[in-house]
């Protein structure tokens, strides 16, 4: 086997494994008044990542098709680095609290490794590859989710998202061994070349959906969502509702279209089911929720449903707006939940709505922030999240969803409504104790800046769209 | 010699066994033990599949041997957890887990 064509095609891993080994290091040796620069220095590390594996590289394949790199792979991955980047800017006012700063490593390290299951799982050509990389993205999860250990709710969260994890990833299995009953094979090419469409293998397809389902919290899957979500600490709540969220959409999408294809017509009806109920369910939940956290819970799920709708048509134009949408909604959330744990940080643990009253008068460059994250996040436009949105819709249209679009569309309307229920509670409700002003540090400002910049250019600056477009071919 | 399907309905008692047990139990410890019968089920799955249908590779039996060392990662993970509650709470029962609901 030639060493040399390894690096070229495992770059992105084999730089993260790197920073890996070198926090590691740096935790054990640091001593105290090193940590004190950890957040520094896992945030340069991560951001010499991002820049090293920009510019995709050459396609191929290694360890005899096991490991596949598509050119759409290395952007996707890209985007998930530049959320984790931007999430770990945003963890460094919480891990400097007397209570977590001993834990700061375990923090940077467990966050890493699960965004390199993440890498494993999208570069996946062979079943088994995929499990472990999906594993790996969930257990140091449940890890993240439990971080908290002297809290309650985070206890409890992390007991749900490890069970409900566990017990998804059996389903899963159980689909993929029969799969492996039917075809012979656990590599994605072969399969897709053996697969019949027989009953058994319409079922197993329905129990691999499920595992994945879990991942991007899908309704019938979403039961675990919420609970996590208020659980966790705040910054972990947005880790997992942008980037382990994106990665198992983008996995979703080329496992049902490349490796399913001869199951097309079944997947297409399970997705239009699931995207339909995960919108409208989502939607109306989140209506009556209070925490905000939990609030922002339900709307992740129902963007996963808009996601769902790049993914239904299958097509070029499908992933270019899967990665599109993935994008621009990862600058809107985690603007949103950078408020939100500043916030949180600052006023000793508020997150629900009513604690929001009067807070443009105290906080307005937040507040507008917020809001214009939230308008993103409805598609108002000429923010990027209209633009994402359209081009969703479109993708659905094109492959001939009309119903499908024409229902997401009327739930554009109710999101509108219960974004704009924080709006509201922002600049109209007076309140007799507002959030008092503070002045955010320095990692907070630049993560909201870069998500702001997401926000406001990512829609507008078309170059955007159509550098992943042009990616996109040879689906 | 035993035909095959004797080792799938076994296999396919296992997985609805614990899918049964891991909705209707109450314990986080009997919850765990419910999901490891479905892992379990699946491990029985491949190593039948390889050893009566594909005799001649070992992709079915690799797989196992991953899935038996992921799942016991995940226990151990998920014990962890379950520790830590019961020195919150004192207790691992499920109806003790209700603070954050809807």
């Amino acid at each position: 086997m030639d060493y040399t064509t390894i690096f070229p095609l495992m770059r992105a891993e084999l730089t993260l494994t790197a920073i890996l080994i070198l926090l590691f290091l740096y935790d054990l040796l640091a001593g105290k008044r090193g940590r004190r620069w950890f957040s520094a220095v896992a945030c340069g590390l991560l951001a010499v990542q991002v820049a090293v594996n920009l510019i995709p590289g050459p396609e191929g394949e290694l360890f005899g098709g096991m490991f596949r790199y598509a050119a759409m792979d290395g952007v996707v991955k890209s985007v998930l680095s530049i959320g984790a980047l931007i999430v770990c800017l945003q963890a460094d006012q919480w891990l400097q609290r007397e209570d977590t700063c001993h834990k700061q490593g375990e923090f940077y390290i467990l966050t890493l490794s699960t965004l390199l299951g993440m890498y494993f799982m999208i570069s996946a050509g062979h079943f088994l590859l995929f499990f472990i990389g999906l594993e790996l993205a969930s257990v140091p999860m449940a890890c993240l989710v439990a971080f908290d250990k002297y809290k309650h709710h985070s206890a409890e969260a992390g007991a749900k998202y490890i069970l409900c994890a566990l017990f998804s990833s059996g389903l899963m299995l159980f689909g993929i061994s029969f799969f492996y009953g039917t075809t012979g094979t656990l590599y994605f090419d072969d399969m897709a070349a053996r697969l019949t469409g027989s009953p058994l293998e319409i079922m197993s397809m329905v129990f691999f959906f499920s595992g994945l389902g879990f991942k991007i919290s899908l309704v019938p899957f979403h039961l675990w969502t919420a609970d996590a979500y208020q659980g966790a600490p705040t910054t972990v709540t947005s880790y997992l509702s942008v980037v382990s969220k994106a990665a198992a959409a983008f996995v979703l999408f080329t496992t049902l279209v490349k490796v399913f294809a001869p199951l097309v017509e079944e997947w297409q009806t399970l997705l239009w089911v699931v995207t339909v109920l995960s919108i409208t369910v989502a939607n109306l939940f989140a209506l009556r929720q209070r925490d905000l956290k939990r609030f922002m819970a339900f709307s992740s799920i129902s963007q996963a449903g808009y996601i769902m709708l790049a993914v239904i048509g299958g097509s070029a134009q499908g992933m270019t707006s899967l990665v599109f949408y993935v994008l621009v909604y990862l600058a809107a959330n985690l603007a949103v939940f950078g408020v939100l744990s500043t916030v949180e940080q600052h006023s000793g643990g508020k997150v629900s709505l009513e604690d929001y009253n009067g807070f443009y008068r105290t906080n307005p460059r937040l507040a507008v922030m917020m809001m214009l994250a939230l308008f993103s996040l409805a598609g108002i436009p000429p923010f990027a999240g209209f633009f994402s949105k359209f081009f969703v819709f479109a993708a659905a249209f094109r492959a001939g969803f009309y119903v499908l679009v024409f229902i997401a569309l009327l739930n554009t309307v109710i999101s509108l409504y219960y974004y704009l229920l924080i709006v509201k509670a922002m600049f109209i409700t007076p309140s007799d104790e507002p959030i008092a002003a503070f002045r955010c540090d320095g990692y907070t400002r630049l993560s909201l800046a870069l998500c702001m910049a997401g926000v406001l250019l990512l829609g507008v600056v078309s170059a955007v769209y159509d550098g992943i477009n042009a990616f996109a071919f040879g689906l | 010699m035993i035909k095959m399907e004797y080792y799938l309905v076994v296999s396919t008692i296992l997985m609805f066994v614990g899918i049964y047990g891991f909705v209707t139990r109450r314990n986080l410890l009997a919850m765990l033990i419910s999901v490891e019968l479905i892992l379990n089920s699946v491990d029985i799955n491949f190593v039948v599949f390889n050893r009566f249908l594909f005799p001649e590779q070992l992709e079915g039996f690799f797989f196992t041997l991953f899935a038996i060392g992921v799942s016991a990662a995940e226990t151990a993970v998920a014990i962890a957890i379950i520790i830590n509650i019961y020195r919150n709470i004192r207790n691992i029962e499920v109806k003790n887990l209700r603070e954050m609901k809807w």
